[in-house]
Protein backbone atom coordinates (compact mmCIF):
# COMPACT_ATOMS: atom_id res chain seq x y z
CA UNK A 1 0.00 0.00 0.00
CA UNK A 2 1.37 3.30 -1.26
CA UNK A 3 1.33 6.44 0.36
CA UNK A 4 -0.15 9.61 -1.43
CA UNK A 5 4.19 10.41 -2.11
CA UNK A 6 4.70 6.95 -3.60
CA UNK A 7 6.51 6.29 -0.31
CA UNK A 8 5.65 2.89 1.73
CA UNK A 9 2.55 4.03 4.50
CA UNK A 10 4.03 4.84 7.73
CA UNK A 11 2.45 2.60 10.89
CA UNK A 12 3.00 3.48 14.09
CA UNK A 13 2.79 0.24 15.95
CA UNK A 14 3.27 -0.84 19.52
CA UNK A 15 4.65 -4.44 20.19
CA UNK A 16 3.92 -4.48 23.74
CA UNK A 17 6.54 -6.71 26.35
CA UNK A 18 6.19 -10.14 25.38
CA UNK A 19 6.13 -9.58 21.86
CA UNK A 20 9.97 -8.50 23.09
CA UNK A 21 10.62 -11.94 24.66
CA UNK A 22 8.46 -15.42 24.42
CA UNK A 23 6.59 -14.36 21.21
CA UNK A 24 9.38 -12.70 19.17
CA UNK A 25 7.77 -14.64 16.55
CA UNK A 26 4.90 -12.78 16.44
CA UNK A 27 6.82 -9.49 16.37
CA UNK A 28 8.53 -10.90 13.78
CA UNK A 29 6.06 -12.11 11.83
CA UNK A 30 3.92 -9.22 11.90
CA UNK A 31 6.67 -6.91 11.05
CA UNK A 32 8.07 -8.81 8.10
CA UNK A 33 4.34 -9.36 6.75
CA UNK A 34 3.74 -5.47 7.13
CA UNK A 35 6.74 -4.66 4.68
CA UNK A 36 5.67 -7.46 2.40
CA UNK A 37 1.95 -4.94 2.77
CA UNK A 38 4.20 -2.03 1.61
CA UNK A 39 3.25 -0.59 5.46
CA UNK A 40 6.43 0.60 7.42
CA UNK A 41 5.93 -0.10 10.65
CA UNK A 42 7.63 2.39 13.64
CA UNK A 43 7.59 1.72 17.14
CA UNK A 44 6.95 4.70 19.07
CA UNK A 45 9.83 5.82 21.14
CA UNK A 46 10.38 4.99 25.38
CA UNK A 47 6.80 2.86 24.96
CA UNK A 48 5.88 0.77 28.05
CA UNK A 49 3.88 -2.32 29.54
CA UNK A 50 0.14 -1.42 28.73
CA UNK A 51 -0.90 -2.66 32.13
CA UNK A 52 -2.14 -6.38 30.74
CA UNK A 53 -5.56 -6.33 32.36
CA UNK A 54 -8.02 -3.29 32.62
CA UNK A 55 -8.99 -2.06 35.70
CA UNK A 56 -13.23 -3.05 36.57
CA UNK A 57 -13.10 -1.04 39.45
CA UNK A 58 -14.74 2.62 38.46
CA UNK A 59 -12.47 4.41 40.66
CA UNK A 60 -9.15 2.81 39.61
CA UNK A 61 -7.72 5.19 37.16
CA UNK A 62 -4.12 4.57 38.73
CA UNK A 63 -3.99 1.97 36.82
CA UNK A 64 -5.37 3.78 33.72
CA UNK A 65 -1.76 5.60 33.80
CA UNK A 66 0.36 2.92 31.62
CA UNK A 67 -1.99 2.83 28.84
CA UNK A 68 -2.57 6.70 28.72
CA UNK A 69 1.20 7.48 28.76
CA UNK A 70 1.84 5.03 25.65
CA UNK A 71 -1.04 6.83 23.92
CA UNK A 72 1.10 10.28 24.87
CA UNK A 73 4.11 8.42 23.01
CA UNK A 74 2.01 7.59 20.27
CA UNK A 75 1.37 11.88 19.50
CA UNK A 76 4.81 12.46 20.40
CA UNK A 77 5.85 10.56 17.34
CA UNK A 78 3.16 13.15 15.66
CA UNK A 79 0.77 10.00 14.93
CA UNK A 80 -2.83 10.15 15.60
CA UNK A 81 -3.36 6.66 15.21
CA UNK A 82 -1.99 3.16 16.79
CA UNK A 83 -1.66 -0.34 15.77
CA UNK A 84 -1.00 -3.43 17.99
CA UNK A 85 -1.43 -7.14 17.12
CA UNK A 86 -1.62 -8.18 20.95
CA UNK A 87 -5.02 -9.08 21.79
CA UNK A 88 -3.98 -8.47 25.28
CA UNK A 89 -2.55 -4.93 24.51
CA UNK A 90 -4.84 -3.71 22.63
CA UNK A 91 -8.29 -4.49 24.74
CA UNK A 92 -5.81 -2.39 27.59
CA UNK A 93 -4.97 0.28 25.38
CA UNK A 94 -8.67 0.84 23.82
CA UNK A 95 -10.53 0.23 26.83
CA UNK A 96 -8.34 3.45 28.80
CA UNK A 97 -8.97 5.23 25.89
CA UNK A 98 -12.58 4.82 25.04
CA UNK A 99 -12.80 5.30 29.29
CA UNK A 100 -10.20 8.94 29.14
CA UNK A 101 -12.45 9.46 26.16
CA UNK A 102 -16.00 8.82 28.42
CA UNK A 103 -14.62 10.44 31.62
CA UNK A 104 -13.29 13.71 31.58
CA UNK A 105 -12.56 13.73 35.95
CA UNK A 106 -10.65 10.58 35.05
CA UNK A 107 -8.31 12.02 32.49
CA UNK A 108 -8.15 14.91 34.44
CA UNK A 109 -6.73 12.93 37.56
CA UNK A 110 -4.18 11.21 35.27
CA UNK A 111 -2.51 14.36 33.76
CA UNK A 112 -2.24 15.39 36.87
CA UNK A 113 -0.27 12.73 38.35
CA UNK A 114 1.79 12.38 35.13
CA UNK A 115 2.55 15.91 35.13
CA UNK A 116 6.07 15.46 34.23
CA UNK A 117 5.11 14.80 30.71
CA UNK A 118 5.03 17.70 28.21
CA UNK A 119 2.22 16.07 26.25
CA UNK A 120 -0.88 16.24 27.42
CA UNK A 121 -3.67 12.98 26.62
CA UNK A 122 -6.96 14.25 25.27
CA UNK A 123 -8.48 10.96 23.97
CA UNK A 124 -6.93 11.67 20.31
CA UNK A 125 -5.41 8.65 19.86
CA UNK A 126 -6.90 6.03 17.45
CA UNK A 127 -6.37 2.34 18.68
CA UNK A 128 -6.42 -0.42 15.93
CA UNK A 129 -6.14 -4.21 15.72
CA UNK A 130 -3.93 -4.94 12.91
CA UNK A 131 -6.49 -7.57 11.97
CA UNK A 132 -8.67 -4.13 11.73
CA UNK A 133 -6.16 -2.84 10.08
CA UNK A 134 -6.14 -5.33 7.04
CA UNK A 135 -9.47 -6.02 6.65
CA UNK A 136 -10.56 -2.11 6.75
CA UNK A 137 -7.35 -0.30 5.23
CA UNK A 138 -5.39 -2.69 2.97
CA UNK A 139 -8.71 -5.22 2.11
CA UNK A 140 -8.43 -8.55 2.66
CA UNK A 141 -8.71 -8.69 -1.38
CA UNK A 142 -5.56 -6.90 -2.05
CA UNK A 143 -3.84 -8.48 0.45
CA UNK A 144 -4.43 -12.07 -1.28
CA UNK A 145 -2.84 -10.30 -4.47
CA UNK A 146 0.23 -10.49 -2.33
CA UNK A 147 -0.19 -14.22 -1.40
CA UNK A 148 3.39 -16.65 -3.00
CA UNK A 149 2.22 -19.28 -1.11
CA UNK A 150 -0.77 -20.11 -0.99
CA UNK A 151 -1.71 -22.47 2.48
CA UNK A 152 -3.53 -24.41 0.05
CA UNK A 153 -5.40 -27.38 2.37
CA UNK A 154 -4.25 -26.52 5.47
CA UNK A 155 -7.24 -26.60 7.88
CA UNK A 156 -7.16 -24.01 10.02
CA UNK A 157 -8.99 -22.98 13.43
CA UNK A 158 -9.47 -19.08 14.34
CA UNK A 159 -9.28 -18.74 18.11
CA UNK A 160 -10.38 -15.68 18.88
CA UNK A 161 -10.43 -15.86 23.26
CA UNK A 162 -11.85 -12.62 25.03
CA UNK A 163 -9.53 -10.08 24.19
CA UNK A 164 -10.54 -9.33 20.62
CA UNK A 165 -14.53 -9.61 21.30
CA UNK A 166 -15.13 -8.33 24.75
CA UNK A 167 -16.84 -5.53 26.00
CA UNK A 168 -18.80 -4.79 23.14
CA UNK A 169 -17.27 -1.19 22.82
CA UNK A 170 -13.52 -3.04 21.85
CA UNK A 171 -14.71 -5.41 19.54
CA UNK A 172 -14.62 -5.03 15.71
CA UNK A 173 -16.33 -8.09 14.66
CA UNK A 174 -19.56 -9.88 15.67
CA UNK A 175 -19.42 -10.37 20.06
CA UNK A 176 -20.39 -14.26 19.60
CA UNK A 177 -19.28 -14.80 16.10
CA UNK A 178 -16.32 -13.01 14.87
CA UNK A 179 -15.23 -13.96 11.64
CA UNK A 180 -12.51 -11.87 10.71
CA UNK A 181 -9.88 -14.21 11.31
CA UNK A 182 -11.82 -17.03 9.34
CA UNK A 183 -11.51 -14.37 6.02
CA UNK A 184 -8.21 -13.82 6.79
CA UNK A 185 -6.83 -17.14 6.34
CA UNK A 186 -9.40 -18.02 3.36
CA UNK A 187 -7.49 -15.09 1.67
CA UNK A 188 -4.31 -16.95 2.45
CA UNK A 189 -5.64 -20.11 0.83
CA UNK A 190 -6.19 -21.55 3.58
CA UNK A 191 -9.43 -23.51 4.68
CA UNK A 192 -10.97 -22.19 8.21
CA UNK A 193 -12.96 -24.69 9.98
CA UNK A 194 -15.63 -23.34 12.37
CA UNK A 195 -15.26 -24.97 16.39
CA UNK A 196 -17.72 -23.80 18.68
CA UNK A 197 -15.00 -22.64 21.46
CA UNK A 198 -13.60 -20.05 20.01
CA UNK A 199 -14.71 -17.16 22.26
CA UNK A 200 -14.41 -19.35 25.18
CA UNK A 201 -11.44 -18.30 27.41
CA UNK A 202 -8.70 -20.03 28.04
CA UNK A 203 -7.63 -19.48 31.34
CA UNK A 204 -5.55 -16.38 31.40
CA UNK A 205 -3.12 -15.48 34.19
CA UNK A 206 -4.04 -18.58 36.25
CA UNK A 207 -1.27 -19.86 34.72
CA UNK A 208 1.13 -18.74 36.82
CA UNK A 209 -0.98 -19.73 40.53
CA UNK A 210 -3.98 -22.59 39.42
CA UNK A 211 -2.33 -24.55 36.38
CA UNK A 212 -5.21 -26.98 36.53
CA UNK A 213 -7.08 -24.60 35.52
CA UNK A 214 -5.41 -23.78 32.28
CA UNK A 215 -5.24 -27.75 31.80
CA UNK A 216 -8.97 -28.11 31.88
CA UNK A 217 -9.70 -25.01 29.70
CA UNK A 218 -6.76 -26.41 27.29
CA UNK A 219 -8.42 -29.98 26.83
CA UNK A 220 -11.55 -28.49 26.47
CA UNK A 221 -10.69 -25.59 23.84
CA UNK A 222 -8.41 -28.30 22.10
CA UNK A 223 -10.19 -30.86 22.28
CA UNK A 224 -13.21 -29.15 20.50
CA UNK A 225 -10.35 -27.98 17.76
CA UNK A 226 -9.44 -31.61 17.45
CA UNK A 227 -12.86 -33.00 16.95
CA UNK A 228 -13.30 -30.27 13.55
CA UNK A 229 -10.32 -31.86 12.52
CA UNK A 230 -8.25 -29.14 12.17
CA UNK A 231 -4.58 -28.84 11.27
CA UNK A 232 -3.65 -26.19 13.73
CA UNK A 233 -4.82 -22.98 15.61
CA UNK A 234 -4.22 -19.82 15.10
CA UNK A 235 -4.49 -16.53 17.82
CA UNK A 236 -3.81 -13.28 18.36
CA UNK A 237 -2.81 -13.16 21.96
CA UNK A 238 0.59 -14.14 23.67
CA UNK A 239 -1.32 -15.61 26.46
CA UNK A 240 -3.99 -17.88 24.86
CA UNK A 241 -0.70 -19.11 22.90
CA UNK A 242 1.27 -20.06 25.91
CA UNK A 243 -1.60 -21.73 27.53
CA UNK A 244 -2.87 -23.53 24.66
CA UNK A 245 0.79 -24.29 23.23
CA UNK A 246 2.70 -25.02 26.23
CA UNK A 247 0.06 -26.47 28.81
CA UNK A 248 -1.39 -28.76 26.02
CA UNK A 249 0.85 -31.46 27.84
CA UNK A 250 -0.86 -30.93 31.27
CA UNK A 251 -3.66 -30.94 29.54
CA UNK A 252 -3.08 -34.57 28.14
CA UNK A 253 -3.04 -35.85 31.46
CA UNK A 254 -6.55 -35.05 31.61
CA UNK A 255 -7.17 -36.31 27.96
CA UNK A 256 -4.68 -38.93 26.29
CA UNK A 257 -6.72 -38.73 23.45
CA UNK A 258 -5.59 -35.33 22.91
CA UNK A 259 -3.14 -34.83 19.90
CA UNK A 260 -0.24 -32.43 19.45
CA UNK A 261 -1.86 -29.59 17.32
CA UNK A 262 0.30 -26.35 16.94
CA UNK A 263 -0.88 -23.39 17.65
CA UNK A 264 0.13 -20.33 15.46
CA UNK A 265 0.06 -16.27 15.24
CA UNK A 266 -2.30 -15.47 12.32
CA UNK A 267 0.66 -13.23 11.58
CA UNK A 268 3.15 -16.41 10.97
CA UNK A 269 0.45 -17.61 8.62
CA UNK A 270 0.82 -14.40 6.80
CA UNK A 271 4.58 -14.52 6.94
CA UNK A 272 4.59 -17.94 5.22
CA UNK A 273 1.82 -17.23 2.77
CA UNK A 274 3.66 -13.97 1.84
CA UNK A 275 6.80 -15.85 1.35
CA UNK A 276 8.98 -14.91 4.56
CA UNK A 277 12.04 -16.26 5.24
CA UNK A 278 12.31 -18.77 8.47
CA UNK A 279 13.68 -16.12 10.12
CA UNK A 280 10.35 -14.28 10.62
CA UNK A 281 8.38 -17.35 11.49
CA UNK A 282 10.86 -18.48 14.46
CA UNK A 283 9.35 -22.02 14.52
CA UNK A 284 12.34 -22.53 17.60
CA UNK A 285 9.75 -20.30 19.84
CA UNK A 286 6.85 -22.91 19.97
CA UNK A 287 6.14 -25.83 22.66
CA UNK A 288 4.31 -28.38 19.61
CA UNK A 289 6.33 -28.09 16.57
CA UNK A 290 4.35 -26.58 13.71
CA UNK A 291 6.61 -28.18 10.80
CA UNK A 292 5.27 -31.72 10.51
CA UNK A 293 1.63 -30.09 10.37
CA UNK A 294 2.50 -27.95 7.62
CA UNK A 295 4.72 -30.76 5.70
CA UNK A 296 1.67 -32.86 5.92
CA UNK A 297 0.16 -30.44 3.28
CA UNK A 298 3.26 -29.80 1.68
CA UNK A 299 3.74 -26.18 3.16
CA UNK A 300 7.11 -26.89 4.97
CA UNK B 1 -29.46 -28.88 47.98
CA UNK B 2 -31.17 -26.96 50.58
CA UNK B 3 -29.71 -23.10 51.39
CA UNK B 4 -30.78 -21.11 54.02
CA UNK B 5 -30.37 -17.81 53.25
CA UNK B 6 -30.68 -15.56 56.61
CA UNK B 7 -31.82 -11.97 55.93
CA UNK B 8 -30.13 -9.75 58.11
CA UNK B 9 -29.13 -6.02 58.97
CA UNK B 10 -27.24 -5.89 56.06
CA UNK B 11 -29.19 -5.22 53.74
CA UNK B 12 -28.23 -1.65 52.65
CA UNK B 13 -25.47 -1.52 54.58
CA UNK B 14 -22.31 0.16 53.82
CA UNK B 15 -20.75 -3.00 52.35
CA UNK B 16 -23.44 -2.95 49.79
CA UNK B 17 -22.63 0.57 49.03
CA UNK B 18 -19.41 -0.05 48.36
CA UNK B 19 -20.20 -2.68 45.85
CA UNK B 20 -21.95 -0.59 43.99
CA UNK B 21 -19.82 2.46 43.96
CA UNK B 22 -16.80 0.68 43.27
CA UNK B 23 -18.60 -2.09 40.45
CA UNK B 24 -20.83 0.95 39.12
CA UNK B 25 -23.87 -1.56 38.46
CA UNK B 26 -27.36 -1.72 40.61
CA UNK B 27 -27.29 -4.97 42.43
CA UNK B 28 -31.31 -5.01 42.43
CA UNK B 29 -31.22 -5.19 38.90
CA UNK B 30 -30.90 -8.92 38.63
CA UNK B 31 -33.43 -11.35 38.26
CA UNK B 32 -31.72 -14.45 38.35
CA UNK B 33 -31.98 -15.45 35.45
CA UNK B 34 -28.46 -17.52 35.44
CA UNK B 35 -27.27 -17.15 32.14
CA UNK B 36 -24.21 -15.72 34.03
CA UNK B 37 -23.58 -19.04 35.83
CA UNK B 38 -24.29 -20.83 32.72
CA UNK B 39 -21.80 -19.58 30.15
CA UNK B 40 -18.81 -18.84 32.58
CA UNK B 41 -16.15 -20.94 31.96
CA UNK B 42 -14.58 -21.07 35.13
CA UNK B 43 -18.13 -22.12 36.80
CA UNK B 44 -16.85 -25.62 37.46
CA UNK B 45 -13.74 -24.35 39.23
CA UNK B 46 -16.27 -22.21 41.11
CA UNK B 47 -17.73 -22.80 45.10
CA UNK B 48 -20.39 -19.54 44.30
CA UNK B 49 -21.66 -19.34 41.06
CA UNK B 50 -21.95 -16.14 39.75
CA UNK B 51 -25.53 -15.67 39.80
CA UNK B 52 -25.70 -16.65 43.55
CA UNK B 53 -22.45 -13.97 43.93
CA UNK B 54 -25.09 -11.16 42.68
CA UNK B 55 -27.48 -11.88 45.12
CA UNK B 56 -25.70 -12.58 48.05
CA UNK B 57 -24.08 -9.62 47.66
CA UNK B 58 -27.72 -7.75 47.67
CA UNK B 59 -28.05 -9.38 50.77
CA UNK B 60 -24.85 -7.68 52.08
CA UNK B 61 -23.41 -11.50 52.39
CA UNK B 62 -19.86 -10.06 53.05
CA UNK B 63 -17.95 -12.21 54.87
CA UNK B 64 -19.46 -15.44 52.59
CA UNK B 65 -18.51 -13.55 49.67
CA UNK B 66 -14.94 -12.12 50.72
CA UNK B 67 -14.07 -15.78 51.65
CA UNK B 68 -15.01 -17.38 48.76
CA UNK B 69 -12.84 -18.92 46.23
CA UNK B 70 -14.99 -18.06 42.93
CA UNK B 71 -13.48 -14.19 43.38
CA UNK B 72 -10.34 -15.11 42.66
CA UNK B 73 -11.14 -18.10 39.95
CA UNK B 74 -13.01 -15.19 37.88
CA UNK B 75 -10.27 -14.00 35.24
CA UNK B 76 -12.76 -11.12 33.95
CA UNK B 77 -13.52 -13.28 30.46
CA UNK B 78 -16.46 -11.00 30.54
CA UNK B 79 -18.70 -13.62 28.64
CA UNK B 80 -21.34 -13.09 31.76
CA UNK B 81 -21.44 -8.89 31.15
CA UNK B 82 -22.07 -9.74 27.03
CA UNK B 83 -24.97 -11.98 27.66
CA UNK B 84 -26.62 -10.42 30.75
CA UNK B 85 -30.06 -9.65 29.70
CA UNK B 86 -30.10 -6.83 31.72
CA UNK B 87 -26.85 -5.02 31.24
CA UNK B 88 -25.65 -6.04 34.44
CA UNK B 89 -21.79 -6.19 34.59
CA UNK B 90 -21.21 -8.81 36.62
CA UNK B 91 -17.54 -9.14 36.17
CA UNK B 92 -17.05 -5.66 37.80
CA UNK B 93 -19.13 -6.92 40.85
CA UNK B 94 -16.83 -9.62 41.09
CA UNK B 95 -14.01 -6.96 40.74
CA UNK B 96 -15.47 -5.39 43.04
CA UNK B 97 -15.34 -7.73 45.86
CA UNK B 98 -11.46 -8.37 44.82
CA UNK B 99 -10.90 -4.89 45.39
CA UNK B 100 -12.73 -5.13 48.49
CA UNK B 101 -10.85 -8.04 50.17
CA UNK B 102 -7.36 -6.55 48.48
CA UNK B 103 -7.84 -3.12 50.28
CA UNK B 104 -8.81 -4.15 53.37
CA UNK B 105 -5.47 -2.85 55.05
CA UNK B 106 -4.07 -6.29 55.75
CA UNK B 107 -2.46 -7.95 53.11
CA UNK B 108 -4.87 -10.64 51.57
CA UNK B 109 -3.24 -11.48 48.46
CA UNK B 110 -3.88 -14.55 46.62
CA UNK B 111 -0.98 -15.25 44.55
CA UNK B 112 2.94 -15.63 46.29
CA UNK B 113 5.08 -15.17 43.51
CA UNK B 114 7.90 -16.45 45.93
CA UNK B 115 6.26 -19.87 45.91
CA UNK B 116 6.99 -20.13 42.13
CA UNK B 117 10.65 -21.65 41.11
CA UNK B 118 12.49 -19.20 39.11
CA UNK B 119 12.52 -21.33 36.12
CA UNK B 120 8.89 -21.24 36.32
CA UNK B 121 8.75 -17.96 35.99
CA UNK B 122 11.04 -17.87 34.09
CA UNK B 123 8.68 -19.49 31.48
CA UNK B 124 5.79 -17.43 32.08
CA UNK B 125 5.02 -14.78 29.54
CA UNK B 126 5.46 -11.52 31.26
CA UNK B 127 1.85 -10.90 30.84
CA UNK B 128 0.80 -13.56 32.56
CA UNK B 129 2.69 -12.39 35.67
CA UNK B 130 1.81 -8.49 34.97
CA UNK B 131 -1.96 -9.29 35.20
CA UNK B 132 -2.11 -12.19 38.28
CA UNK B 133 0.00 -9.78 40.08
CA UNK B 134 -2.79 -6.94 39.29
CA UNK B 135 -5.29 -9.02 39.68
CA UNK B 136 -4.61 -11.08 42.62
CA UNK B 137 -2.61 -8.93 44.52
CA UNK B 138 -2.71 -5.57 46.51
Amino acid sequence: MMGSDNKPMKLIYYPGCTLKNHARNFDDSTVSSMAKLDVEVEEPARWNCCGTVHALGSDNVMNRVAPITNLIRVKEANASEVMTSCAMCYNTLKRANNDVKKRADALATINEFIYLEETKYQGDVNVLHLLEYLRDRIGFEKLAERVTKPLKGLRVACYYGCLLVRPKDVAFDDVENPMIMENLIRALGAEPVSFPLKTECCGAYHAVGKPEIIADRTNKIMGSVQEQKADLVVVSCPMCAYNLDFRQDDARQLNSDLQHLPVLYFTQLMALAFGCGDEALRFDLHHIDPLPALAARGLD
Amino acid sequence: MNTTIRLSSSIGSSFVAKVEKISGQKLLACYQCGKCSAGCPMAAHMDILPNQIIRMAQLGMQKQLLASRSIWVCVSCLTCNSRCPKSIRIAEVIESLRETALRSGQRNDHLNIGEISPEARGALPPIAMISAMRKLTS
